[in-house]
C-alpha cells in the first residue's frame, strides 16, 4: 500500500516512491524525533531504577515485600487512557495542580506543562515510569532469584562488600533479563501513541506529542491519507528492527547463542 | 499520594453524586461500555487462550512438514509491534464487513502470537510418555489434547487467561480505530471519547476512570501469583 495513492480502499493507483518522498516534511521529523527522545528517556530511567527497587526488595532485610511488588505492579493493570487521564490532570495548567500544587510549595509560578515540549516529554516519561516500574522490577526480581546463592557466599569470604557484590555479581548475571527489558523498552517507546492521546488528543501544541503511531493514526485514519500511513508504518518497522538489532549486537546476545 | 500535599480538591470531583451522574447521563452510556467491555475480555480471553493453547502444543509436540517454519513465522509476528498492522488490519476488517462490530474488535487478537510462543515453551517442557501411553490405550489425538494434555498446561493457562484478560480490558489503539458508534465502544475508548482539547469533563472522568481499575484489581488482589508468572514464565528464560 506505501507504493500507492488511495483514495478510500477501492480507488488505488501506482505511484511508486512518491508516498516516501512525502515523508520528508516537519511532522515526519518531529515524529521521529519525538519517538526516539521518548524511547531514550523511558530507557533511562527504566532499566537502572526497577534494578536499584529489584536488589533492595530481593533483599533479606527488606520488610513488607509482597506489599510493595503489588503497590509497584498495581499500576500496570491500569488502562493508558485510564491512567493518562489522572496525570493529565496532575500535570494541567491551573494553579492547584498536583504539579502546580508542589511548585507552589517552593514559590516557583505555576507552568502549563503540557503546553512545552520538555515538560510534555517529562509527562510522558513519569507516566511511563509510574505504569511499568513495577512489571520491570518483577523482571529483574525473577533474574535475582536465579542467581546461586554460592556465589554471593563465596564473594563474601573473599571479602567482597556489597558495592563489589552488586558490581561483579548481580549485574554481570542479570544480563539477560537486562536485555529483555531493554528490547522490550524499544518497541514500547518507539511504538508508544495512547500516552501521548491520552495527554493531547490527536493534535498536539506544534507536535510535541506526535509519535510515529501517532503520525499513522493522523494520516491514515484522521486525513485518510492510507498511503502516506502505510509508508511511515514501513520506515517504523524498518527503524524498530535496526535499533533491535543494533542492541542485541551490542550486548552479545548473538554471541552467547553459540 | 495526591493527597499528602496541601492541593485543593475540587469539591465537586470528590463527590459521589458524580457517580450517580455518570451512570445515569447520555442514557446510560457509560454502562453499555462496561458492558461491551466485559464481553468482549470474556469472549477474547477464552477464544484466544484456547486457540493458542493448541497451537502451542500442536508446535510442540507434532512433527509435522513445515513445523519450523510455522514456529518462525510466529516469533515474527511478535518481534513486529501490533500498531504497525493498523492499517492492514483496517483494510482487512472493511473487506470482511466486521467494521463496527464485536467480531472486528475481538479477531485481531482471536490467536496471539506470545502465547503461541508461551505456550509452546510450556508445553516442551511436558513429558511425552503420557501421549504414548494414551495412544496405546487407543486414545484419540483430540482426546488426548482435551484430557490430558491440556490439564497439565493448567499453570499455565491460568497466567494466559489472566494475562490476556487484562489486555484486552485496557486495549485502546485498536478498538479505538475499529468502533465508530458509541454503542459498540469499549471503556478505554468511550472515555476517550470524554477527553477533548476544549477543556475535560473531569467530574465525570474521574469517577468513570476509577471503575473501569476496579475488576481488574480486584483479579489482581485475589490471584496476585498468576499475574507475576504471566510476566515471568515466557518473559525471562536467561
Amino acid at each position: 500500500m506505501s507504493f500507492q495513492k488511495l483514495n478510500g480502499f477501492n480507488d488505488v493507483s501506482f505511484i511508486g516512491l512518491k508516498n516516501y518522498k512525502r515523508l520528508f516534511n516537519v511532522h515526519y521529523y518531529k515524529a521521529i524525533w519525538n519517538s526516539l527522545r521518548y524511547t531514550f528517556w523511558t530507557i533511562f530511567v527504566l532499566v537502572p531504577l526497577p534494578l536499584l527497587l529489584a536488589v533492595l526488595l530481593n533483599n533479606k532485610l527488606t520488610i513488607g515485600k509482597t506489599f510493595f511488588r503489588s503497590v509497584f505492579f498495581l499500576p500496570a493493570l491500569t488502562s493508558v487512557i485510564v491512567a493518562g487521564m489522572f496525570f493529565r490532570y496532575a500535570f494541567g495548567s491551573q494553579d492547584a495542580t498536583f504539579m502546580n500544587a508542589i511548585l507552589g510549595k517552593f514559590g516557583i509560578p505555576a507552568r502549563k506543562w503540557l503546553m512545552e515540549a520538555n515538560t510534555g516529554m517529562l509527562a510522558l516519561v513519569v507516566l511511563c515510569t509510574w505504569r511499568w516500574l513495577g512489571v520491570n522490577i518483577v523482571y529483574f526480581l525473577s533474574g535475582l532469584q536465579n542467581i546461586s546463592p554460592e556465589l554471593y557466599e563465596s564473594a563474601e569470604i573473599d571479602g567482597a562488600n556489597a558495592v563489589q557484590k552488586l558490581f561483579y555479581i548481580t549485574l554481570p548475571s542479570l544480563r539477560p533479563v537486562t536485555t529483555y527489558v531493554i528490547t522490550i523498552s524499544v518497541y514500547g517507546g518507539l511504538s508508544m501513541f495512547a500516552e501521548s492521546f491520552s495527554f493531547w488528543t490527536a493534535r498536539s501544541p506544534e507536535d510535541i506529542g506526535l509519535t510515529l503511531v501517532g503520525y499513522i493514526y493522523s494520516a491514515g485514519f484522521t486525513n485518510n491519507d492510507l498511503g502516506l500511513a502505510s509508508a511511515i508504518g514501513v520506515t517504523l518497522i524498518i527503524l524498530i528492527m535496526a535499533i533491535t538489532a543494533a542492541q542485541l549486537f551490542m550486548t552479545g546476545f548473538f554471541k552467547k547463542e553459540q | 499520594m495526591r493527597h499528602g500535599i496541601n492541593f485543593k480538591l475540587d469539591a465537586g470531583i470528590m463527590s459521589f453524586r458524580n457517580y450517580l451522574l455518570l451512570l445515569t447521563e447520555n442514557n446510560a452510556l457509560y454502562f453499555r461500555w462496561y458492558f461491551n467491555s466485559v464481553a468482549i475480555a470474556l469472549i477474547q480471553t477464552v477464544v484466544s487462550v484456547v486457540l493458542s493453547a493448541g497451537v502451542g502444543y500442536a508446535l510442540a509436540v507434532y512433527n509435522f512438514k513445515g513445523r519450523n517454519l510455522v514456529f518462525f513465522l510466529v516469533l515474527i509476528v511478535m518481534m513486529v509491534p501490533v500498531e504497525i498492522l493498523l492499517l492492514p488490519l483496517y483494510k482487512i476488517a472493511i473487506g470482511l464487513n466486521i467494521y463496527n462490530t464485536y467480531a472486528g474488535i475481538i479477531l485481531p487478537y482471536a490467536v496471539s502470537a506470545y502465547a503461541v510462543f508461551f505456550f509452546r515453551q510450556y508445553a516442551t517442557g511436558l513429558p511425552k510418555e503420557f501421549i504414548d501411553a494414551a495412544r496405546i490405550d487407543s486414545c484419540g489425538e483430540f482426546r488426548i489434547f482435551v484430557q490430558i494434555m491440556f490439564p497439565l498446561m493448567k499453570p499455565a493457562v491460568g497466567a494466559m487467561t489472566i494475562l490476556q484478560a487484562m489486555g484486552s480490558w485496557n486495549a485502546f489503539v485498536w478498538p479505538m480505530i475499529v468502533t465508530g458508534d458509541r454503542l459498540k465502544m469499549t471503556l478505554p475508548v468511550g472515555l476517550s471519547t470524554m477527553i477533548t482539547p476544549y477543556g475535560n469533563n473531569y467530574d465525570m472522568l474521574m469517577p468513570g476512570a476509577v471503575l473501569a481499575v476496579i475488576p481488574i484489581a480486584i483479579i489482581f488482589i485475589m490471584k496476585q501469583s498468576a499475574f507475576i508468572d504471566g510476566m515471568t514464565i515466557g518473559g525471562v528464560k536467561g
